[in-house]
């Protein structure tokens, strides 16, 4: 989230488009339902199915799966025809008026540089052109045919609303309606805030789902401003954490990112990272990553890690390509893994197409889980009739499972939607056996250890070398991995102005993540974390509640990253000099000498707004991107490609270009492409989703759920259910080119059928949440219909479409 | 007569509510004073925690048997929302709210478990035996497939037969961990739950 | 300091009146489930189930959303889902949390047979005493919202105490701090009147000319109270009864009749009765039970 939970009910209109908020994260919902209700906020809900959001929206319009695009562009062109745009922002804060290369090209659906072979595109051309002075050149009177407003002006205009309603199969009503509604918030007294998840991520255009989003939201200018922002509702209660400290294939703590294999020359990597400034006195932050980079450095190989051997550089493995969750079941299916371990994570249900999972797991020489509860993962070998039809004498994997702590056993800190760090604190003992992840984590590496220095083996310098420094090496406690994480001097720490003045004495906690050096005077686990437990103590303990402004703000509660700032890119709240653009929602202003207000500036503190610095520090141009320039993959702007499992025979914004009826860059393994779906044979649309009485493939292990929502069923609408005879409340079999489900059907008013491209198309619901173990009724998992295609820069599974069939069972 | 239902007894009677008052015909159960049911967590010792399930993080109170005491064991019996947090404010969704069957679980695992080769069942271990193996297995398998270089020549460092997924509800002190731990082996299939 | 039998005004079958000096002076209370803001999550049913240390079945899924399907002496509240297409061709999905509305004039309280089985509080609980309960299903009769439940296990009547055990001790009902987006309020009967005003202007506001609050006066008014877009159209509502009343033959029980009809249960149903007290309470079922309702409303 740009914003945070509370600081929607700010908001004037609440967009929830591509998740679920009130099924999928009710208590944050609550903060709709204030805005509503104390604010007259109204609550527009576009999605294939009326649901429990939709419920208490004042506008609800449906929307055909995978098209997300074409609705958010036909916005876009809305707002851009109509000139619905918040002018001061979008002129001043955007790339709207740089200019870009002439060679940049579109056409039917590809942009200039498409290699078909590679299914990539060489993106030289997708940049800015730059003046002898080293910055990018523009024209702020927006007249210049090149400069991006008036190429993404051309780049939407084929997305008419007649083409919304084509593709998308949205009422022309209703899509009236809501752009309206939507363009009301380009004045600067109003604002919209967007509320997402994994309804728009995912897709094999996932990331352009949520680009298109924040391209309206920065047209309306509204990121940045309270009760606006684009708030992606993580899944997960500290799936922010994880992504944080950079639990990836390619990612270190802090988003920082691992070395590629052609990156051997330590300087050139830092290099590439450290971005300097692409106009005037902007600052361009990444010009800190040595900084960072060394102190994590520091804090993982301690001593070892020095000038001479460019802190470790070699210890750190070089990608030749991305290792996700999809490469890897890929290669274990191809029999080229094996030894797996599952943290608390249960891909078997989780994860695309189970069964190509069953198939990639039963290759592996072992398995280990870590978790409270039993998981159908671990248990993959197991017979479980049709719901999990396997012969254990048959499969040769040596399995493990462990049993950790929960949540309620441990003290810790994790990060919620709003970066907020919190801490939590142990209730009662775990049962019977069961150890923290912490402890054997430890366990594991300490037996490892223990077997390089009697035995020795491959390359294990780094092990030899990972700082260990824990009161208790076999259980570090989590206070001393939080202190970790925060950072501390290693040496004094001086001002780099001011020699004489010491900022921090060797041996203490860092403030924040300003202290951090790129000599090794530092270490600091996770940069962005620097602050969460200073001197001062643990900051993420705090629980001073109050809020004096009213805004919601509470920066007494918990910690947020970064340095405790509770709304991103806040500085876009305030006009060029420096002034709120809207008095009553005022976060930060300039008051002559310093920013301050009641939040912390997401800006140098002292930059006056006379010199022009831009609020989108982290960005070497200051300004928000329209044109993305080589940050995606499939392009600068958002173009809609349609599912792999598609209705249509051709792409209607790009009918004919062959190679665009879905994204032409999607990574697609063969084993995968061979199970697409067609809709010749499985006729229905189909998505996938969370019912708010249970969380994954948790809460079916607890009675309470089991007992609200106990049976496996798919939600079809009236008319299809009447086509195939089906009567609600009996059994029906669901098909996709990957597997089937059996389930009860559930026949509702909730979804209706819509009208694509002249033809009629019917969509059907799939909760997931049921398996093969636990205390509800047993059930299929729900992935057993999904495919294993992957976002395009993410590689998010497209789990959200995919063709079935739907028939008595 | 055994198996009479209510009508019949309605007819029986020969009145509807008209029978009615069993207390006047003498038929009374003996006179309790009927107190309400006392509240149940007077004295329970009250830990401050975050739910474990979605990105709103809501604020729990979570309540236990014994205050502390050496010779009590603490068991969590109740769950209710924590009304200083400024998100949830108290409240609790399904899932929240119904967090107290989940802690105690059938499904909850004990103890360390081995499935062998071709079994069908599983087997309880030691930890030390479980930990020993696992160990072993591990690095037999990073030593026979580490890569020090690749063909090109080039220092990479990376291992990639064995890979783990990381939780998305583990805490970050048990995220930093894991990241440092598995980073120094070169394991690069490396994922967490961020996609799912 | 828990609600105690000297805070009852009115106990079932008891012919002696209550302790009357004691009176809710800060005002009675009262529970206003705002339908409008619901998003029929359930958190309620499980907080209700999770305070009260009950546990009903695992259940089935028949095609509704409506787990479990009924009340019973397991589930105290549940979740009424409807999907309503209104005039204007769009789609509402009305969703009602349904359990004891807690009249200010009680049909389960009048119609017990059995002295103290329930009670009603100065502050206008209306709460069952089941060590007290002969398990008969009058309640189950008298009341128009047909709330009570007969239990299987031990035949005794069970159904919400509006969390006494928590409001004794000045808190809120488990249901009330529970709910995500603030659709159950708890407060004074008078401050949730005046919550419900402010819904219903704002609700207005939306073009629900028809929002209005349901506190229906056939039995009193309740302290479980709806605020409804539809205020007009209760049954929409998963059949929310339009004009509750007790049962007639409930109050003629209770006024003229009552002398008359002791006469008649000694002159007719002794052995009835006879069998009733030696055998125990006998096992209904959903039929007999609607039969016995039947049977009863044809009863002048």
């Amino acid at each position: 989230m740009t914003n945070h939970w509370v600081d929607i009910k700010n908001a004037d209109l609440i967009l929830i488009m591509g998740g679920n908020a009130a099924e999928a994260h009710p208590c944050g919902f609550k903060w709709v339902t204030e805005a509503k209700a104390h604010n007259k906020a109204k609550l527009i809900v576009v999605d294939p199915r009326f649901n429990r959001s939709a419920s208490v929206a004042d506008v609800y319009a449906p929307i055909r799966v995978g098209t997300d695009i074409v609705f958010l562009g036909g916005l876009i062109n809305h707002l851009l025809v109509n000139d619905k745009i918040q002018h001061e922002y979008v002129l001043n804060y955007t790339d709207m008026s740089f200019i870009v290369k002439d060679e940049f090209a579109f056409n039917e659906g590809l942009y200039s540089g498409y290699n078909a072979d590679k299914r990539s595109y060489d993106k030289s051309s997708w940049d800015y052109v730059f003046g002898e002075d080293g910055y990018v050149k523009t024209d702020p009177t927006l007249k210049h045919p090149r400069c991006v407003y008036n190429l993404l002006k051309q780049h939407y205009a084929r997305y008419t609303v007649d083409m919304v309603e084509r593709v998308c199969g949205t009422p022309k009503d209703k899509i009236a309606l809501i752009w309206d509604m939507i363009a009301s918030t380009s004045t600067k007294d109003r604002v919209m805030t967007i509320m997402y998840a994994l309804g728009w991520t995912q897709h094999s255009i996932g990331s352009q789902n949520v680009r298109s989003g924040a391209m309206v939201q920065l047209l309306l200018g509204n990121i940045g401003i309270a009760g606006g922002g684009m708030n992606a509702l993580r899944g997960h209660s500290n799936i922010q954490g994880l992504t944080d400290i950079g639990l990836m294939s390619d990612l270190l703590p802090g988003y920082l990112t691992l070395p590629k294999q052609d990156e051997q020359d330590y300087k050139a990597y830092l290099a590439k990272r450290t971005q300097k400034p692409l106009r005037p006195n902007q600052m361009a932050y990444w010009q800190n990553y040595p900084k960072f980079h060394v102190s994590l450095m520091k804090s993982w190989w301690g001593d070892a890690a020095t000038a001479d051997n460019n802190w470790c550089f070699d210890y750190l493995p070089k990608l030749d390509k991305p290792y996700d969750m999809l490469q890897a079941y890929e290669l274990m299916n191809q029999g080229k893994m094996n030894g797996y371990i599952c943290q608390g994570f249960n891909p078997l249900a989780s994860a695309p197409n189970k069964g190509k999972l069953v198939s990639a797991f039963s290759k592996l020489k072992f398995m280990v889980s870590m978790d409270p509860l039993e998981t159908e993962t671990i248990s993959f070998w197991q017979n479980h009739g049709a719901l999990n039809d396997v012969d254990p004498s048959k499969i040769q994997t040596e399995v493990f499972r462990l049993p950790t702590t929960s949540f309620a056993e441990e003290n810790g800190a994790i990060v919620n939607s709003s970066r907020w760090l919190q801490w939590h604190w142990k209730g009662a003992e775990p049962p019977g056996e069961a150890r923290s992840d912490i402890e054997i984590m430890s366990e594991l590496f300490h037996r490892i250890k223990a077997m390089y220095v009697k035995d020795g083996g491959a390359y294990w310098d780094p092990i030899r070398d990972l700082a260990w420094k824990y009161s208790n090496p076999e259980v570090p406690t989590p206070e001393e991995i939080a202190m970790e994480y925060n950072g501390k001097a290693l040496a004094d720490v001086h001002d780099p102005k001011d020699a004489t003045k010491l900022v921090r004495k060797a041996g203490e906690q860092v403030a924040g993540f300003a202290e951090l050096r790129d000599d090794g005077s530092t270490a600091c686990g996770c940069w962005i974390y620097a602050g969460a437990w200073t001197q001062a103590g643990n900051q993420m303990a705090r629980r001073d509640n109050s809020d004096p402004s009213g805004i919601g703000n509470t920066i007494g509660w918990a910690w947020a990253w970064p340095a405790n700032r509770r709304v991103m890119y806040n500085r876009a709240s305030c006009d060029t000099s420096g002034k709120p653009f809207d008095p009553k929602r005022k976060l930060i202003a300039w008051n002559g000498k310093t920013w301050g207000g009641v939040d912390v500036p997401d800006f140098s503190p002292t930059s006056d707004p006379e010199d022009g610095m831009g609020p989108f520090i982290m960005n070497p141009e200051g300004v928000a991107r329209f044109f993305a320039r080589g940050g995606m993959a499939e392009g600068p702007f958002p173009e809609h490609y349609e599912p792999f499992d598609t209705p249509l025979a051709k792409n209607p914004l790009s009918p004919e270009q062959p190679l665009t009826l879905n994204n032409p860059i999607a990574r697609v393994f063969q084993s995968d492409l061979a199970q697409i779906g067609k809709p010749d044979e499985f006729p229905h649309v189909a998505t996938t989703y969370r019912l708010t009485e249970h969380f994954h493939f948790w809460t079916k292990h607890g009675l309470l759920n089991s007992i609200t929502q106990p049976e496996q069923f798919v939600e079809i609408g009236e008319a299809l259910a009447k086509e195939l005879g089906i009567p609600n409340g009996s059994r029906v079999r669901v098909s996709s080119k990957r597997g089937h489900i059996e389930a009860v059907a559930m026949v509702t008013k909730r979804i209706k059928a819509l009208q694509i491209d002249g033809k009629t198309v019917h969509q059907v619901g799939i909760p997931i949440h049921w398996g093969f173990l636990g205390a509800a009724k047993p059930g299929y998992l729900a992935n057993t219909l999904t495919n294993a295609i992957g976002d395009g820069n993410s590689q998010t599974p497209e789990s959200k479409c995919i063709l079935v069939k739907v028939e008595k069972a | 007569m055994s198996a009479m239902t209510r009508r019949q007894f309605l007819k029986v009677t020969g009145t509807t509510l008209v029978g009615s008052s069993l207390a006047l015909l003498g038929f009374s159960p003996e006179v309790a004073l009927a107190e309400v049911r006392e509240y149940k967590l007077t004295r329970a010792t009250e830990t401050r925690n975050t739910c474990t399930y979605c990105s709103v993080a809501c604020g729990l109170l979570m309540y236990s048997l014994g205050d502390g005491a050496k010779n009590a064991h603490s068991n969590i019996f109740h769950i209710e929302g924590d009304p200083d947090h400024p998100v949830n404010r108290g409240t609790l969704c399904p899932k929240g709210a119904g967090l107290i069957d989940v802690i105690h679980s059938k499904s909850r695992l004990k103890y360390p478990e081995y499935r062998a080769p071709g079994s069908d069942k599983w087997l309880r271990l030691s930890w030390d035996d479980a930990l020993d193996r696992i160990a072993k297995l591990m690095k037999a398998d990073r030593d026979a497939n580490f890569v020090v270089r690749n063909e090109a020549g080039q220092t990479v460092n990376r291992w990639l037969t064995t890979g783990m997924l990381a939780a998305s509800a583990t805490s970050n002190e048990t995220a930093v961990l894991t990241h440092k731990v598995v980073r120094s082996m070169g394991m690069l299939a490396f994922d967490n739950q961020a996609r799912v | 300091m828990a609600l105690q039998s000297l805070d009852i005004i009115r106990r079932s079958a008891t012919t002696l009146p209550a302790p009357q000096a004691r009176g809710a002076h800060a005002g009675e209370v009262a529970k206003l489930i705002d339908v409008t803001k619901c998003i029929g999550c359930k958190a309620c049913q499980v907080a209700c189930m999770e305070w009260n240390d009950l546990r009903d079945e695992v259940g089935t899924c028949t095609g509704h959303y409506d787990n479990p399907h009924d009340l019973s002496d397991q589930s105290w509240t549940l979740m009424r889902f409807a999907e309503y297409e209104n005039p204007k061709g769009d789609l509402e999905w009305l969703i009602r949390k349904d359990g004891c509305m807690h009249c200010a004039d009680p049909g389960c309280l009048k119609a017990c047979p059995s002295p103290g089985a329930i009670v009603q509080y100065a502050n206008g609980i209306v709460d069952f005493h089941e060590e007290n309960c002969i398990g008969c299903g009058y309640c189950v009769t008298g009341c128009p919202f047909n709330v009570p439940r007969i239990s299987k296990k031990d035949h005794k009547a069970y159904k919400c105490t509006l969390c006494s055990d928590r409001i004794s001790v000045g808190l809120e009902p488990a249901c009330v701090k529970t709910c995500p987006t603030g659709a159950i309020t708890f407060g004074s009967k008078e401050a949730m009147q005046q919550h419900a005003a402010e819904r219903i202007e704002d609700l207005k506001s939306r073009g629900f000319d028809q929002a209005g609050l349901y506190d229906p006066a056939g039995v009193g008014g309740t302290h479980v109270m709806y605020v409804l877009h539809h205020a007009d159209q209760p049954q929409l509502y998963s059949g929310l009864p339009e004009n509750p009343k007790i049962s007639a033959m409930v109050g003629l029980w209770k006024g003229i009749s009552k002398p008359l009809g002791l006469l008649a249960i000694l002159a007719t149903a002794a052995a009835g009765f006879l069998h009733y007290v030696g055998i125990g309470p006998n096992e209904t079922d959903e039929g007999d039970e609607e039969a016995a309702r039947r049977e009863l409303e044809k009863t002048p």
